[in-house]
């Protein structure tokens, strides 16, 4: 059976939830061995690991370094332990993260093999699908045999495993000559408001014009925080002037691939829908039944939205 | 030139000749131009994108006056270059269609399907391994003028700014990218905007160049690129179509194309004349694509491109008078497109040599209007006059008539009349009266299954954008009058002559209604500021590079 | 210092893409081409640090085809100093444009390399990674804003998490993400200038790479229409209906 590496990215204490969705991926392929990179007092990464199915075993690689994440430290680790940690690894795998961006190109480049960005679907042990000009095209691409597969993987491709497994934590090692010329500082000050950054938050609520007005939109950001949701507009509502333009979803403003899309009094232009085409699940509330957002939503309910925004919130109270 | 202009200081560029618009015609007297004269300074200015991003055109071309130009072409044709088949000439009803005598303007033998847009990049390459300076994404913003009455000369044309943000003003403030247009002046300066040209329009009412002219009247054309399913196409295959959807009163009428490949064009044009306010020209162009001829051809496929454009189709008796000192009209910015033969562009390449010509010998623009009218594109304007025009009376009399004209050569010993479109509505309360609108509609399409569902879902294929915090260059005088006279008098037209449904009646949130101009999905057609019945719309150039990324159109 | 900017010429942005009809690639007959716009944030970058004293001199460089002289010659005229094309007109992969642009950075000496984080035709977000690999220096991708004291760069990274910062000494490989600027616009005698601006072509064989293992490209698709259409009754169903599918 091939040998899977999925290297997890984690900040010491959580394991990204990516990863769960990454070992869903990983599993296809072969015997997945989840490698944790963490300073001496960051393990707690491993157990989470190791709780996920379809996870045989779990690297446990401490070093001083490596409590923070930076890709100059941790790539020659990743590389060593790909090419030589019990014999080498057929496939290395990162969650399509940040941290997996950021890192397994430079892992890739060491061992001097090609790297598969966004992996979205696999054929078969060498072959997979991925998407490219921001997913207005799909791709299928072949890596060649006789070297590693190396991959990032599109997490909002997968659905996460369950976390009945109990694979056991094993240190290892993977010595390399660190270099010093790269240095961690720490996450930034968040400057203003709390929401989340409708670019890459997992939940957004949006509106339309069929909110009405600038004051009507408080009702948007009145769910969007009930739910930890960011705030997004319509080309619509911006040149309405209910919101600003750097709130716009579509075509024209933000490309965004959030779990769940909540599109309130939006009608669903095309020039809107490009912008949510890779939403996980995609809710519309609008009192037109026949908006051509309902033909994409995977949930519509038609209604009005200042009778069904308040029952929504109310429902959400009472099921916690 | 205006309030905003004092302050800002402007680099200024001087050549000998300044070209603003690069069409056929602006593009073919550069080319002509510095053949003749090689050591002339000529710059080009396109307000697209790139070359051939504002280009739309049908189009079937008369290769003869390209072929004198840039005989080379034929060497290297156009993405899209098909050479004429068959041509066919339909009347449609509402189930049917029948096959009429092709009008002789219309036959296309040695003519070529062609992207004219794909064309312009090709002459643009040309013109400038001449050694013309092209400048797309710089859009002329106002003509230079200097001197007062009688010594007002053009000395060249001041650049859009970049990098304004809307602030409520009309200019809008400079923003932190902020970059002054510069200022061009030029020996000569020639305007080949195109179908009603902004700055056409300053020259015009400047220089009242249109004093001896009769009204212009003007067309509004859509265009669809659509990839059909094997087999159904024959490459070089010409149709045209009058009569359904539209009844005998309204002017208009169908092109299809037969391109290589499983492609056609398919398209629309309807005269802005149309009397009734409550006509949506996108709309009737839809319909068409629902008779059971169109439908079988383009069931299945898919839409790559659209776009729409008015069309000039004053013709002789409205072209103004093309020469002022210091600068030229050419092309369609002047108006010389000839209308029977629907093609305007061979005519448009030929006012562009002839303008060339004319500043190589005469050394200045000075009767250059002369020139024109006694050339071989002038006098296939005038033995043509007369056939548009006769269309005011319907399409049956219009026929007869275009057969008449077109036995006497032109030698009728008299001049029809045209219009202005901008008054050619009736009022809501006449039309309701007389209600051929309703007729109309009566005998279309209740559901329509073809592509676009709506003008939203047909602009995304223009690929327009327009840089989100410049201000609206769509400049309406007085909006209070949109709200309360307009909507009485005409229902706000806008809202439906508009092909991309920039214009929106809206809440404005105490009761009443306002106007939204979604200015950003402009496509530069221009039929605003044609058919505002109140002329409150004035079509400005937005940033430079802003409008649609027309492929292969 | 000596900047040496990456830039690639892609499909313009404002093109809807489209698959070819035999589906293996895109249409690319008469679709209007740009600088990917990562990489022109990339040289505005640049130019900035040269405008504050920070660096001598901005080389842009691309690795393609003839053709993307134009995007050199835009970057020229926002006021890059030279240019270098390595003509290729078959598609290099990431690998070989970081082994490529190794052989650049060398030869020119650069002490900093500024590249878009990705571009967006292949959407790879590889290249910069890798070359910092080769060249055994620090990267810093996705950047959103950059700082240069002495002989270090802080700079503050997009990251899933919000915003971080690192500091690396140079030279280093930096990836720019949107954020970090908004690019001049081009101005019109600048344009003129730029023709006069040296670029150089040569072949891409002329840098020597030895090309690693390449993917094999195969079947072009567009992406999958969504499904939708299913219309919940009431409030409560919605909710039950989300939890359902573990989105709430």
């Amino acid at each position: 059976m091939s040998r899977v590496l999925l290297i997890a990215d984690h900040d010491g204490k959580t394991l990204n939830t990516g990863i769960a969705r990454t070992v869903a991926c990983a599993r296809q392929l072969g015997n997945v061995h989840v490698a944790v990179f963490h300073a001496p007092d960051g393990d707690a990464p491993c157990a989470a690991a190791a709780k996920l199915d379809g996870v045989s075993r779990v690297l446990s690689v401490r070093h001083e370094a490596n409590g923070a994440p930076l890709a100059a430290v941790l790539a020659p680790q990743i590389a060593r332990l790909a090419a030589e940690h019990e014999g080498g690894y057929d496939y290395v795998l990162a969650p399509s993260t940040t941290f997996g961006k950021d890192v397994l190109p430079r892992v890739a480049a060491l061992l001097g093999v090609p790297q598969v960005s966004d992996l979205m679907e696999v054929i078969d042990a060498r072959t997979f699908k991925r998407p490219i000009y921001a997913g207005n095209v799909i791709t299928t691409v072949k890596v060649p045999e006789g070297i590693p597969v190396l991959a990032t993987v599109r997490i909002a491709s997968f659905q996460a495993v369950g976390e009945a497994g109990e694979a056991p934590i094993v240190a290892a090692q993977a010595e390399a000559e660190l270099p010093t010329h790269s240095r961690y500082l720490g996450l930034a000050e968040s400057g203003g408001s709390d929401r989340p950054d409708l670019q890459s938050a997992p939940r957004v609520v949006a509106g339309g014009r069929g909110v009405g007005s600038k004051e009507n939109f408080e009702i948007i950001f009145k769910l969007a925080d009930r739910i930890g949701a960011a705030v997004g507009a319509s080309r619509a509502a911006v040149d309405a002037g209910y919101v600003p333009n750097d709130m716009q979803v579509g075509q024209t403003g933000k490309i965004i691939a959030p779990d769940l899309y909540i599109a309130i009094g939006i009608s669903g232009a095309i020039q809107h829908m490009t912008g949510i085409k890779d939403a996980g699940c995609i809710v519309a509330i609008n009192k037109d039944g026949d908006a051509p957002i309902f033909e994409a939503a995977d949930f519509g309910l038609v209604g009005d939205l200042f009778t069904l925004l308040p029952e929504l919130e109310k429902a959400l109270d009472a099921a916690g | 030139m205006s309030a905003h202009d004092e302050g800002i200081e402007r680099d200024v560029m001087e050549y000998d000749y300044a070209i603003v618009g690069g069409g056929p015609a602006g593009l073919a007297c550069a080319i002509r131009l510095k053949a003749k004269l090689p050591e002339a300074n000529i710059c080009l200015l396109e307000k697209g994108s790139e070359i051939g991003a504002h280009i739309l055109s049908g189009c079937v071309m008369e290769p003869g006056p390209l072929d004198e130009l840039m005989p080379s072409w034929r060497d290297n044709p156009p993405a899209i270059c098909v050479p004429a088949g068959t041509d066919e000439f339909r009347f449609y009803t509402r189930q049917r269609s029948y096959k009429l005598p092709t009008p002789p303007q219309m036959h296309n033998a040695g003519n070529f399907i062609v992207s004219l847009g794909e064309l312009c990049k090709q002459m643009a390459a040309q013109a400038e391994s001449l050694g013309v300076e092209v400048f797309p994404g710089f859009p002329g913003r106002h003509p230079l003028i200097d001197g007062e009455g009688d010594a007002a000369r053009v000395i060249g044309v001041r650049c859009g700014d970049m990098g304004r943000e809307a602030d409520g003003t009309p200019d809008g403030r400079p923003g932190d990218n902020f970059a002054p247009g510069v200022d061009i002046h030029a020996n000569v300066t020639l305007f080949a905007e195109g179908c009603r040209g902004s700055l056409s329009k300053q020259l015009i009412r400047r220089f009242e160049l249109d004093r001896d002219a009769m009204p212009q009247t003007y067309g509004l054309g859509f265009k669809e690129l659509w990839q059909l399913p094997e087999g159904r196409t024959t490459p070089g295959l010409i149709q045209h179509s009058v009569g359904w959807p539209l009844d005998n009163a309204t002017y208009g009428g169908s092109f299809v194309y037969h391109l290589d490949q499983d492609r056609v064009y398919v398209g629309y044009v309807v005269g802005l004349d149309y009397a009734d306010p409550r006509f949506s020209p996108f709309e009737a162009f839809q319909q068409f694509k629902h008779h059971p001829d169109m439908r079988a051809l383009l069931a299945g496929g898919e839409i790559i491109a659209t776009g729409a454009r008015t069309i000039i189709e004053g013709g002789w008796q409205a072209l103004p008078k093309m020469d002022m000192p210091g600068a030229l009209l050419i092309g369609d910015g002047a108006g010389t497109l000839n209308v029977p033969k629907i093609k305007g562009v061979h005519q448009a390449i030929r006012s562009g040599m002839l303008a060339a010509d004319h500043l190589a010998a005469a050394g200045e623009p000075a009767g250059y209007d002369a020139a024109f009218r006694a050339s071989a594109a002038g006098e296939e304007l005038r033995k043509v006059r007369n056939i548009r025009p006769g269309f005011n009376r319907g399409l049956w009399f219009g026929m007869a008539n275009a057969a008449l004209e077109t036995v006497l050569g032109g030698r009728s010993p008299w001049t029809l009349k045209t219009h202005s479109d901008w008054d050619s509505l009736n009022s809501l309360a006449a039309a309701r009266a007389h209600d051929g609108q309703a007729a109309m509609a009566a005998n279309w399409e209740a559901e329509r299954s073809l592509p676009p569902r709506d003008r939203l879902a047909s602009v995304y294929f223009a690929n327009t954008a327009h840089e989100e915090a410049q201000p609206v260059h769509l400049r309406v005088a007085d909006t209070s009058i949109c709200a309360t006279r307009c909507a009485e008098e005409y229902g706000n037209p806008c809202t439906r002559f508009c092909p991309v449904g920039v214009y929106e009646m809206v809440d404005d949130g105490q009761g009443g209604r306002q106007l939204q101009i979604n200015a950003s999905n402009c496509v530069h057609c221009k039929a605003c500021d044609i058919k505002d019945p109140y002329q409150v719309i004035d079509w400005v150039t937005p940033e430079g590079g802003s409008g649609p990324n027309y492929q292969t159109m | 210092m000596k900047i040496l900017v990456g830039i690639k010429r892609v499909i313009d942005y404002n093109v809807r893409v489209q698959v070819n009809r035999e589906g293996t690639g895109v249409v690319k007959d008469g679709v209007k081409m740009s600088i990917n716009p990562f990489d022109e944030i990339a040289v505005e970058e640049a130019l900035r640090m040269k405008e504050r004293g920070e660096a001598e001199e901005v080389v842009v460089v691309s690795v393609g085809p003839e053709a993307a002289q134009q995007q050199l010659r835009t970057a020229l005229a926002m006021g890059a100093d030279r240019a270098v094309l390595y003509q290729a007109e078959e598609e290099i992969q990431p690998l070989a444009a970081a082994r490529a642009l190794l052989q650049i950075v060398q030869a020119e000496d650069a002490g900093l390399v500024l590249l878009g984080k990705q571009a967006i035709d292949d959407d790879a977000n590889q290249v910069g990674q890798m070359l910092a690999a080769l060249w055994d220096r620090p990267q810093a991708t996705f950047v959103s804003k950059l700082e240069r004291s002495g002989d270090t760069l802080k700079a503050m990274r997009e990251v899933d998490a919000g915003l971080e910062n690192i500091e690396v000494d140079l030279p280093a490989v930096v990836t720019v993400d949107l954020r970090l600027n908004e690019p001049r616009f081009v101005k019109m005698p600048d344009i003129m200038k730029a023709k006069r601006k040296p670029l150089d072509i040569k072949p891409f064989a002329e840098l020597g790479v030895e090309m690693p293992p390449q993917l094999e490209v195969g079947a072009h698709e567009p992406p999958p229409k969504r499904q939708g259409g299913t219309k919940v009754e009431s409030v409560a169903a919605l909710v039950q209906a989300l939890k359902d599918k573990g989105v709430l």
